[in-house]
């Protein structure tokens, strides 16, 4: 049975996703920390999206720089690197105001606890994050089109 | 290397973003989430509701006109009593949402349980090969 993850929007600057992993938390660790298995997991599948580069220095101070098939980019460094418990890095390649993330894995029985948890500066940033970021994106989204159509009815509607 | 998932769910979010904005706003507060789950098993008057958690009625009023900006709840005069309950639609948004989020993230997770499995197989293998290399006695 696979397990759940769950998504809370803990406050207007703070999301945190949730999973168990079925490994000690030094495999989990590793499969966050080493580019190549990172690579193979990162992507999204169902979305045509996947990993075309993945540079990963990671150490504290270090930087990393992810690229997308359609040409996003993702970069940022490392603020804390605490094995096998603790990752934190930055989101820079929107600018200043980016969030800070920090992962943590938890072990039990065997079983690891991960939590993700994402800080915003303030609330706007976390709500302008997104701007002009995913320019030429519908396409590969049809899902969400369908919930914008959706949102924007109700919106129309209101 | 966050959420290339985020940045683009903050698009489309955009759409309704307004509305949206209210509806966090609204839910970041204890009081009011606490207030949204007890109508959701039932409607009740401003009243009942300020003597359930405890507040005057003046600060029950302010929660639920919050609630109500935001669409969440909607509320209804009748006589000298204002009754509040669910709005209809506003939640489901922002649980849309969310689960949008929710479902990305467990389709990476499903791919990253895939990853642990085959280092715990090549762990294990390793361990074999290892206790094989040893020189028998």
């Amino acid at each position: 049975m696979k397990n759940r993850t769950t998504v809370e929007r803990k406050s207007e600057r703070e999301l945190v996703v949730t999973r168990v992993f079925d490994a000690p938390a030094r495999i989990v660790f590793e499969a966050w920390t080493r580019p190549d298995l990172f690579k193979r997991w990162w992507g999204l599948k169902s979305q045509g999206m996947y990993l075309l580069s993945c540079e990963m220095d990671v150490r504290t101070g270090g930087g990393y720089r992810l690229v997308f098939n359609q040409g996003m980019e993702f970069f940022g460094r490392y603020i804390e690197v605490t094995p096998p418990s603790r990752l934190v890095w930055t989101n820079e390649e929107g600018g200043d105001g980016g969030p800070v993330t920090t992962v943590t894995f938890e072990e039990k029985d065997g079983k690891t606890l991960l939590v993700m948890h994402e800080l915003y500066p303030s609330k706007e940033a976390l709500d302008t994050a997104g701007t002009g970021a995913a320019d030429g994106m519908g396409e590969l989204f049809g899902e969400l089109d369908e919930l914008l159509v959706t949102l924007g009815a109700r919106e129309g509607r209101a | 290397m966050h959420l290339s998932i985020y940045r683009i769910l903050n698009h489309m979010v955009q759409y309704a973003n307004a509305r949206l904005d209210a509806s966090f706003a609204a839910l970041a507060d204890v009081t009011r989430r606490g207030v949204l789950e007890q109508l959701g098993r039932a409607e009740a008057s401003i009243t009942d509701l300020a003597e359930k958690f405890n507040m005057t009625l003046t600060g029950m009023k302010k929660h639920v006109a919050v609630l109500e900006q935001a669409g969440l709840v909607i509320t209804q005069k009748v006589g000298r009593v204002r009754t509040c309950q669910v709005g209809p639609h506003q939640l489901e948004e922002v649980t849309a949402w969310l689960e949008k989020y929710r479902q990305l993230w467990s389709a990476r997770f499903d791919e990253l349980d895939r990853v642990i499995e085959d280092l715990k197989q090549s762990e294990k293998f390793a361990g074999r090969k290892k206790t094989e290399s040893e020189p028998k006695p």
